[in-house]
């Protein structure tokens, strides 16, 4: 790739403890068996979303789609990501991002319309991702309508009827198990 | 929830929406309706409410019309509850256009669309804070409680330039504070990559070389970088050869942290006892290996069974206690020359390094054990400081949708059977939300539970009563062989006790487990720690049991009992039991685990296999390291053999795991669970050792025949004695013997450390509960913030909707077009 691919690295490099160094090199080299060969040869290549769905840790996660969207800075909005994109969806979840950064992203996984905050739709989304996509396992509707009443009780503080991120924090802040499930 | 005031967008009003945001002057004159809005308020008078007409008045119109009949059962209901506006919340299915763009620009919902501009907003704030903090300047007044912030609705205007200057005072707040706080403010910024790379080169693009190591750093930081690299490179090294990382997320990633958290604590229990090795080795056991000791060589017939019974040649090796002499090593010294008592004759060369061995068994020990305390006090506090949340809420249906999918997990069975554990919760908690518990029949749950307690409590005091009895016969058989010859079965004799002690070990849980399945407890976690607290009484009476056994009546009067050399027995009676339960580990998950399997999968017929039972497992790790422990101060090498336990154990498991059992459907709460094993690890288990080795060395007279103790009326007078020899050849340390009689003789020392201690639970305790009210205090804030909210944005909507009333006789003058 060049001396571009080079000064990109020590620039990244730079910005990373470099005891992440070699995960550094690992994420390059996975990022580069996803690229097709004419794409290799780019400045900055960008991998299409469903070459990143094939990855072993995102293909059966509910939530594979999500997370390619909040982390793709492609202008068509398309889920395609770049190095840059990658590293840091493997920054985020990695053991060492804070709980910050965790819930930061994970807030913005979870809003499914992009409205910057959950709502009840986004809430429904949510728990039929988490229920899985069998019949059998979702929740009845009335299920489901009570435990959003519940959740939003719960965790909207100033009862706007959304949960906005703050809110979502606190709530996180909560879970002791929320920063080491949130890992790939 | 019919409180709750509705800000749902409609379909209709998205559509308005759209067509508002490109209308500039659109934009203009709501920024400054809401600056009109914000500042009549905050004069307090409604007539200033009264605000310039605006060009967006007329979509109002033609929106309005479209649902006149609602915008008039609105204005009744407005009016019905004109008095309690503020308490009572309205459901609106309309708001105007203008109410809407208001509350799309807010900032609490500007996450995910001015996300940058927020994000660097939010990290100004805290570097401001964060300087203000280190500079303790009162001047700068920052308020903490965002209200409303220009910057949120200015952005809309003037958006690209406010990011750039905001940008800027970004980048000025993080030159001014240091490095290490520098380097920890970008670190927790979820800007992207590319964000922080150009606040970087902004922010340090005026500093002198960009690399770590610039030189032209005053040196005694470049000192401190210098340190850093060091640091950061045996960090490397260690993480790189981390051991066992890729086994460890393959089993995350099949069974989920529950599991995974018994696979870390044997790694943890590893990584102790790989320190306890090393000390030991360097300090005691090379020292002595160079340096054997004369003894008079005694005939053994090496038989297979001395590596079980560590009786025959292994009795009189390094591993025991027996072997070590009482002298002090001279380097000089030829082993041919060495004679018991007296050393090497005079050490009259000074360039002679004379190592006391009797001194280095005692500080050796003392300090493993004290360096290994304040280890697991400290991981201890650290675990418990991450999973202890001071303000405990009502219900936890929140937490258990954001926080309950574990990322880590990719087998696509594992994600299923994921997604069936999250349903099942889920519907058990509705369920429990909804009805409450059923009042089962109280009394015959009462009963049940007390026949559950009584069985279990019987049978831990029977299993220990008939330990005792069955360890004093074996001792009388004992003396009995010794009397006669020695021969193989004899030797096997040995094994038996400990034979029967792992038997009562794992078939009691069996039946604490039948017991528990008997009864019906309402939570699963109730249940958890039901079983672990029987088990964890079932191993500490055994051990107590034994340990009197040992220290109280062998090591009293070690004659009876036909000893010479009381402390080697008790080493091999330990290296007996760890053998025999590592033995019997092995045959119950080859064996138990597999057939259970079979058998469950054929006769029960039951679709899933056998669940790993993690509180089990990780109660006998623990009673492995209790053994371990006890067992340092007589065999100094024990700690090897756990190593290689623990080695195979952890291979064992792992092949029977995925082999006999899948994941649990049961919720496991990770870090709550890994703080009360490390709890248990260090109360019972650690503290028990501790004190018994304590008791040793202070109470219990050594033998006379053997070990580097043997002319001491006390284990501890070693150092005393040396202390006071250092006190009449040097003078000069005479201070090392007053320090050394404070704190290893008088108890007084003790007493202060317990008191320093409790005064500062205390301080802590007391901290957490002005925490807890605070946070009350603040969760109250926020609701009526809450509430000024909605009373704004209603009020906002009423105003509104007075003004779209048609042919009101106060009509107001003619719109102007948006002005200042």
């Amino acid at each position: 790739m060049g001396t571009t691919a080079s000064q990109l690295r020590k620039d990244l490099l730079s910005e990373y403890q470099w005891r992440l160094m070699h995960v550094f090199f690992r994420a390059h080299k996975r990022f580069s068996e996803l690229l097709s060969k004419e794409d290799r040869n780019l400045p900055t290549p960008r991998v299409p979303m469903e070459k990143v769905l094939s990855l072993p840790e995102l293909k059966s996660n509910p939530f594979r789609k999500r997370i390619c969207h909040v982390f793709s800075t492609s202008d068509m909005k398309d889920g395609s990501l770049t190095f840059e994109d990658f590293l840091d969806l493997l920054s985020a979840f990695s053991d060492s991002a804070t709980l910050e950064i965790k819930s930061h992203y994970a807030f913005r996984i979870f809003d499914f319309d992009d409205d910057g905050t959950l709502d009840g739709g986004d809430l429904e989304k949510l728990v039929n991702c988490l229920t899985g996509e069998t019949d059998d396992t979702r929740l009845t509707t009335e299920e489901m309508r009570q435990l959003i009443s519940n959740i939003l009780e719960e965790s909207d503080i100033d009862k706007d009827g959304t949960v906005n991120l703050s809110e979502f924090q606190h709530v996180i802040s909560r879970s002791p198990d929320f920063v080491r499930s949130v890992q790939i | 929830m019919a409180n709750s005031v509705d800000f749902n967008l409609s379909p209709i009003m998205e559509l308005e929406l759209e067509s508002l945001r490109e209308d500039d002057t659109a934009q203009d004159s709501m920024c400054q309706l809401i600056r009109v809005t914000g500042t009549g308020l905050e004069s307090g008078s409604p007539e200033t409410l009264e605000m310039e007409v605006l060009t967006t008045e007329g979509r109002d119109r033609m929106a309005s019309q479209m649902s006149d009949v609602r915008e008039r059962a609105d204005e009744r209901r407005l009016q019905r509850s004109e008095e309690s506006m503020q308490t009572d919340l309205l459901v609106r299915n309309r708001w105007s256009a203008a109410t809407l763009r208001v509350l799309s620009s807010m900032p609490s919902r500007s996450v995910g669309q001015q996300s940058r501009l927020e994000i660097i907003s939010q990290c100004n704030i805290r570097s401001t804070q964060l300087r203000r903090y280190h500079r303790q300047n009162q001047d700068v007044s920052l308020s903490s409680r965002p209200r409303i912030r220009g910057y949120g609705i200015e952005a809309d205007s003037e958006d690209v330039c406010e990011e750039e200057t905001k940008r800027q005072e970004l980048v000025i707040n993080l030159q001014s504070l240091s490095a290490g706080d520098r380097v920890r403010m970008m670190r927790a910024t979820p800007l992207s990559l590319a964000e922080k790379t150009k606040l970087r080169k902004l922010a340090f693009s005026d500093k002198v070389g960009q690399s770590l190591l610039s030189s032209q750093v005053p040196c005694c930081s470049l000192l401190k970088r210098a340190l850093y690299h060091v640091l950061f490179g045996c960090l490397f090294i260690l993480s790189s050869l981390q051991l066992w990382q890729v086994a460890l997320k393959r089993l995350g990633g099949r069974f989920g942290t529950g599991v995974l958290s018994y696979f870390l604590f044997l790694r943890t229990l590893l990584l102790f006892n790989v320190f306890l090795f090393l000390i030991n080795s360097l300090f005691l056991v090379l020292p002595q290996a160079i340096h054997p000791p004369l003894h008079t060589p005694s005939s053994h017939r090496v038989t297979g069974l001395e590596l079980f019974t560590g009786t025959g040649y292994l009795s009189n090796s390094l591993m025991f206690y027996g072997y070590y002499t009482n002298s002090t090593i001279n380097t000089s010294c030829r082993p041919d020359e060495a004679t018991a008592g007296t050393g090497c004759g005079t050490t009259s060369d000074p360039h002679m390094m004379a190592y006391n061995i009797p001194l280095a068994y005692f500080f050796t020990i003392g300090i493993t054990f004290f360096i290994t305390g304040i280890v697991l006090v400290y991981s201890m506090s650290k675990s418990f400081g991450r999973s202890f949340r001071v303000f405990k809420s009502q219900g936890n249906l929140a937490i258990k949708v954001f926080s309950s999918w574990d990322f880590k997990v990719s087998k696509k069975m594992s994600v299923r059977l994921q997604s069936e554990n999250i349903t099942t919760q889920l519907k058990e908690l509705l369920s429990e939300v909804n009805g409450g518990e059923e009042e089962k029949g109280r009394l015959s749950g009462m009963a049940l539970h007390l026949l559950a307690w009584s069985i279990s409590l019987g049978s831990t005091f029977f299993c220990a009563l008939g330990i005792h009895c069955f360890a004093k016969h074996m001792h009388l058989r004992r003396l009995e062989d010794a009397e006669g010859e020695v021969s193989l079965v004899h030797e096997a004799r040995l094994l038996a006790l400990p034979g029967v002690v792992s038997c009562g070990n794992l078939l009691l849980p069996g039946l604490f487990n039948l017991v528990s399945w008997m009864e019906n407890y309402n939570s699963p976690i109730v249940r958890l720690y039901v079983s672990i607290f029987r088990n964890l009484l079932l191993k500490v009476s055994i051990l107590g049991v034994l340990c009197y056994h040992w220290l109280g009546k062998i090591a009293a009067e070690p004659e009876q009992h036909g000893l010479q050399c009381w402390e080697s027995f008790v080493g091999q009676e330990l290296y007996r039991f760890l053998l025999m339960d590592f033995i019997f580990t092995v045959l119950y998950t080859v064996f138990g685990e597999y057939i259970w399997k079979l058998f469950s999968q054929g006769v029960l017929r039951r679709r899933r296999k056998p669940v790993f039972d993690i509180a089990r497992n990780v109660l006998e790790l623990i009673y492995g390291q209790t053994l371990t422990w006890l067992g340092v101060l007589f065999t100094p090498l024990l700690p090897a053999v756990q190593i290689i336990k623990l080695l195979l154990l952890f291979y064992m498991k792992k092949s029977s795991l995925l082999v006999n059992c899948q994941a649990s459907r049961k919720l496991w709460r990770a870090s709550q669970m890994s703080t009360l094993f490390i709890s248990l690890l260090c109360f019972p288990s650690f503290l028990g050792t501790s004190v018994s080795v304590i008791y040793t060395m202070w109470t219990i007279k050594p033998s006379s025949g053997c070990g580097p103790f043997r002319n001491l009326p006390f284990m501890f007078h070693s150092g005393k004695q040396w202390a006071q020899e250092l006190k009449s050849t040097n003078p000069k340390l005479a201070w090392l013997n007053w320090v050394h009689s404070c704190l290893v003789e008088n108890p007084l020392f003790l007493f202060l450390m317990a008191g320093v201690f409790l005064m500062v639970i205390y301080v802590n305790t007391q901290v957490l509960d002005g925490q807890r009210k605070i946070i009350s205090l603040l969760q109250e804030q926020m609701e009526n913030e809450g509430k000024d909210k909605k009373f704004l944005i209603t009020r906002l909507q009423a105003i509104h909707e007075e003004r779209q009333r048609p042919l009101s006789p106060s009509s107001r003058p003619q719109p102007q077009g948006s002005e200042v």
